[in-house]
Formats: C-alpha cells, sequence, structure tokens
C-alpha cells in the first residue's frame, strides 16, 4: 500500500542511496566496492522510485531508450580502454604501455576508476532494464 | 572474530535456508531468502572480506528478493504438488 509516509520517505532516502552508490563507484579501487556494486546500489535507488510511485514517473526520469543507450555506451567505453593498451602494442588492459605525461602509477590509476565508471553505468542501466522489463505488466 | 556471534549467525542462517527450501508460500519463501542474504552478507563482513559483503547486501538482499517477488505476483503465490 502507497501512502504518502511512504513517499516522503522515499523522497529523502533516494538521493543519499544515490550519493552512496556513487561514492562507492568512485572509490572502488582504494576501498571496497567497485562498478559493479555501486551501479547495483544505484539501481536499487531507481527501483524504490518505481516501487513508491509509479512506473511511467520512473520511465519518465529514465527512459527505455536512453537506458539501453547507456548500458551499451558503458560496456563499449569498457572495451574502448581495454583496446587502448592494445593500440599501444601490449595487452588487453595493460595501461602501463600507454604514454602520458603522467607517472606510470597515475595513469594506472586513472584508467582503473574510468573503467570503475564504464562497469557502474552499465550495471545500472542493464538491472533497471530487467526490472522494468519484468514490472511492466504488473503495473498496468 | 566473535565466536559467539558467528555461532548464532550460522544458526540463523540453517534456519532461514530451510525456511526458504521447505515453504508452501512462495512470499514468504523470498522474505526469508531475502533475509538469508542479508545475515550471510554480516557473515561475509565478519570474515573479512568487505567486497563480497558489499555485493551480496546490495544484490542478493535487495534485486533478487524485489525480481522475485515481481515474479510471483505474475504467476502464482501458493506452490501446487
Amino acid at each position: 500500500m502507497i501512502t504518502i509516509i511512504v513517499q516522503t520517505v522515499s523522497r529523502i532516502m533516494i538521493p543519499f542511496i544515490q550519493l552512496f552508490g556513487l561514492y562507492v563507484i568512485m572509490h572502488g579501487h582504494i576501498s571496497p566496492g567497485g562498478g559493479f556494486q555501486g551501479g547495483a546500489i544505484f539501481a536499487a535507488s531507481l527501483i524504490l522510485l518505481t516501487l513508491t510511485f509509479e512506473l511511467a514517473e520512473a520511465e519518465k526520469r529514465a527512459p527505455f531508450r536512453m537506458l539501453i543507450a547507456i548500458a551499451v555506451s558503458g560496456a563499449l567505453v569498457f572495451t574502448g580502454i581495454g583496446m587502448l593498451g592494445i593500440l599501444f602494442g601490449g595487452y588487453f588492459l595493460d595501461f602501463l604501455v600507454i604514454p602520458l605525461p603522467i607517472p606510470p602509477a597515475d595513469v594506472s590509476e586513472l584508467m582503473i576508476v574510468s573503467i570503475e565508471i564504464a562497469i557502474g553505468v552499465a550495471v545500472m542501466a542493464l538491472l533497471i532494464i530487467i526490472f522494468f522489463g519484468m514490472a511492466e505488466e504488473v503495473f498496468e | 572474530m566473535i565466536w559467539p556471534l558467528d555461532i548464532i549467525l550460522l544458526c540463523f542462517l540453517v534456519l532461514l535456508s530451510l525456511i526458504t527450501a521447505f515453504s508452501r508460500d512462495l512470499l514468504a519463501a523470498t522474505v526469508a531468502f531475502s533475509i538469508y542474504s542479508l545475515v550471510l552478507a554480516i557473515v561475509f563482513a565478519q570474515l573479512n572480506a568487505p567486497d563480497v559483503a558489499l555485493t551480496e547486501a546490495a544484490v542478493g538482499a535487495g534485486i533478487t528478493g524485489l525480481l522475485f517477488v515481481v515474479a510471483i505476483t505474475r504467476t502464482t503465490r501458493w506452490e501446487e504438488d
């Protein structure tokens, strides 16, 4: 049963859940967490939005076509960053051969953070796509 | 590790898995499974595996339970022989 109490509490909670998801994604390389966990937390916030408000409201915030585009571009960015290593004569996901004017440790950190963001975005979009696809007929 | 806490949590895990396996009410089984995932996340955090614990709490307790509930609303709630 959806009451105004549930709606108000989730309205307050959702920004903090999303902030925590972004924190888990961005600090995945130095602390527990990473792209998959942060993406799952971010997806959970949008699923909470779907449960407390209507499905149409959530689909207005996150349209289906945009979610598919985000998921595909996340996978594409991951593959592209992995291919950079091959492009400069190393292995797949080999960051130490990339010629950037900063120390090798910083290059590695930059690339790992980029990959975490790509994974997080893709996981977020795909989990919401699964939920929307399953919930479409229930809410009607 | 705190061994009395671990023993309590593991006994709770066995109980919840038995409820999940033998319950005829699929909604009750889903709720028991979500609680099982949350307790398992606490056990993983106890065992110094915070990464696995975070995944288990987010995916196991949150999203899997929700997807099971949605699947139940599209089929039947009570298990038939």
